[in-house]
């Protein structure tokens, strides 16, 4: 049977209804391209403004001109420049990015609005890993103690998302179980670094409390160019899967029957989840809700063709985290506060307006 | 051979065999089989099977070729299957999920241009150009119901397995989409099997009943000489009448449960 055979004959009348919604379906993705577009320019407003503020008072005129020509600057400018600001302003957009990105896509595999790094325990298992290196660092001249603290916080991290990939892959485990399990994971590890804090010295106990408050000031050049790095590789990969993604959004069921590999997609799926939420978690700490709150605000202006939600998720992630570390400069004049604390304080009532307006749609 | 055959089906959950060594009479292309029988008969689990999406022992041939080899996805190019749950809508253009599907299709259509041309013609068979632009969650569960139609149709599929695409529908769409597959099927050379609950619209639209019960093939043939009321009686558990109306079209009377 030919293909074009299934075409019907179509009027003069048929053939400009066609145009009609072929037009306006064409102005439907402009109007996409244009707003994940619009969503890059806010970004680069906001990392201008982010790097033209902080205690020292340098504007953003001389912070330009410092970045052309370093040797205008004094020493503790310079300091100020390239230890501080920019690493600071990329992590809280590189951060941002990579977990809205993983919350995008664990929202569509676990076919639940509530998933999120944070919510399904990534972030605690990092924050467990982190701990156990604080309270009982290993001694070797090799492995820093710093460093130690990232590789386990990594090591947790990536050990949970393959955790929550086995029970993917049990039969009959279906995303309801695996958003349980995921919450049983957050309090699990939230009870042993409890119990970590309880049995702490003074100093570790600071530790361990600091660590936990996400916070963008633990950044460095290594951990920014691996983090770029991670999302470089990861976004191409998204974004190739990004048509058969949308089709899982329609229902497992339909994906299946339409020729999409479930299974493969969702084990591929967590692959990128996996290194995008424990390399972002491990450097910067626990940072709530970015995970969440970033793809449903891509949601509402892109829409759901994850072909724009992907990279519109990542953008909103970089701004709010962006944003917040404006604010996390603002809010106590001279102290910079964890940005983990505000990204907290935006999402928890953003969460809880999620959560209701779930509420009503069952 | 021309057609769909499915031999010896069985499938089983655990120990629990749901369908027992099924075998259909061969499905010609350019023919509706409706696929009845009581709850839990088994109906929509064979359906699912044949799609590829449940485990079973047994073979499915298209056209002589045995699918059983094949993978999801090369099976997709010739089933599409529409499952009786719809997911509620999400926030995606009605265009844009017809197009989304066109778009995983391997051989399916290259440009954009063809895409929107083949999603407008499913839009237009099914008769919802109307909602081209609107939003799936802003959709009633029978407008979801045509539209999850416009999609398969896009795909321009041999074999379509409907699992109770009526069951959100008021009466002017049941009809409208029942002629609709018809017409499809017979102008284009198609195989459909469709589960269904109401027997008058099978009897109605289907060349074929196959009825199920208790995972176990009882009766097929023509409506004319399934529907029986002993056939209801023994199925069913009813007390029934089947009647012509005045239109010629099979009726099936229920006076009472037994």
């Amino acid at each position: 049977m030919s293909v074009s055979s299934y075409c019907l004959a179509s009027a003069d009348g048929t053939a400009a209804e066609s145009a009609t919604l072929g037009l306006q379906y064409r102005r439907q993705i402009l109007r996409r391209t244009l707003l994940v577009l619009g969503l890059a320019v806010m970004l680069c407003l906001s990392v201008l403004i982010d790097l033209s503020s902080g205690p020292s008072g340098m504007g953003l005129a001389r912070l330009v001109e410092g970045l052309f020509d370093p040797s205008i600057l004094q020493l503790t400018e310079r300091v100020i420049v390239w230890n501080v600001r920019l690493p600071y302003s990329l992590m809280a957009l590189l951060v941002g990015a990579a977990l809205a990105l993983a919350g995008a896509e664990m929202q569509v595999i676990l076919d639940n609005p509530l998933a999120s790094p944070f919510t399904l325990g990534v972030s605690s298992a990092a924050a467990l890993g982190a701990s156990l290196a604080i309270a009982f660092p290993l001694t070797l001249a090799w492995f820093a103690p710093s460093l130690q603290i990232t590789v386990f916080a990594f090591v947790f991290a990536f050990g949970s998302v393959l955790l929550l990939q086995a029970m993917s892959r049990l039969r009959g485990a279906g995303t309801e179980s695996l958003v349980l399990f995921g919450i049983a994971l957050v309090f699990g590890c939230n009870a042993v670094v409890s119990l970590l804090q309880l049995l702490a010295t003074e100093d570790v106990l600071q530790q361990l409390v600091f660590w936990t408050m996400g916070s963008v000031a633990r950044a460095d050049w290594n951990k920014l160019s691996l983090l770029a790095l991670v999302l470089a590789v990861v976004m191409p990969f998204s974004l190739r899967a990004s048509p058969r993604m949308t089709l899982l959004r329609l229902g497992e069921d339909r994906a299946r029957s339409f020729g999409v590999d479930v299974r493969r997609l969702r084990f591929a799926s967590l692959m990128r989840i996996s290194l995008l939420a424990a390399t972002a978690v491990a450097f910067v700490g626990t940072i709530g809700f970015v995970g969440l709150v970033g793809p449903h605000i891509a949601r509402l202006l892109v829409g759901e063709d994850q072909r724009f939600l992907f990279p519109a998720s990542a953008l909103v992630g970089a701004l709010l985290m962006s944003l917040s570390s404006i604010a996390s400069k603002l809010i106590l004049p001279g102290v910079i506060v964890p940005v983990g604390i505000v990204t907290a304080f935006v999402g928890v009532p953003v969460f809880v307006m999620l959560v209701f307006k779930r509420g009503k749609q069952l | 051979m021309n057609g769909l055959v499915v031999e010896n089906f069985s499938i089983a959950y655990g120990k629990r065999r749901v369908i027992h060594e099924v075998s259909l009479p061969e499905l010609p292309r350019g023919s509706v089989t409706a696929l009845i029988g009581p709850n839990g008969a088994g109906k929509s689990t064979l359906l699912r099977a044949i799609a590829g999406l449940e485990r079973f022992t047994g073979s499915v041939w298209l056209d002589g070729r045995t699918l059983d080899k094949q993978s999801a996805t090369e099976r997709a190019k010739h089933m599409t299957y529409m499952p009786q749950q719809l997911p509620p809508g999400i926030a995606l253009s009605v265009m844009e999920s017809v197009v989304a599907a066109l778009r995983v299709v391997e051989g399916g259509p290259r440009s954009s241009e063809d895409c929107i041309e083949q999603a407008y013609h499913a839009l237009e068979r099914v008769g919802i150009t109307d909602l081209a632009d609107r939003l799936l969650n802003r959709l009633s569960g029978g407008q979801r119901q045509l539209v999850a139609l416009a999609q398969l149709i896009a795909r321009r599929p041999d074999v379509l397995l409907l699992d109770e695409p009526t069951s959100a529908l008021d009466l002017h769409y049941q009809l409208k989409v029942m002629d609709c597959v018809r017409d499809m099927v017979r102008e284009h050379n198609l195989v459909a099997l469709i589960v269904l609950h109401d027997i008058n619209l099978a009897a109605r639209h289907a060349d074929r009943l196959v009825v199920l019960r208790q995972g176990v093939l009882v009766a097929d043939g023509a409506p004319a000489h399934i529907l029986k009321p002993a056939m209801l009686a023994d199925v069913y558990g009813v007390q029934a009448r089947v009647e012509a109306c005045s239109m010629g079209h099979l009726q099936v009377q229920v006076d009472r449960a037994i």
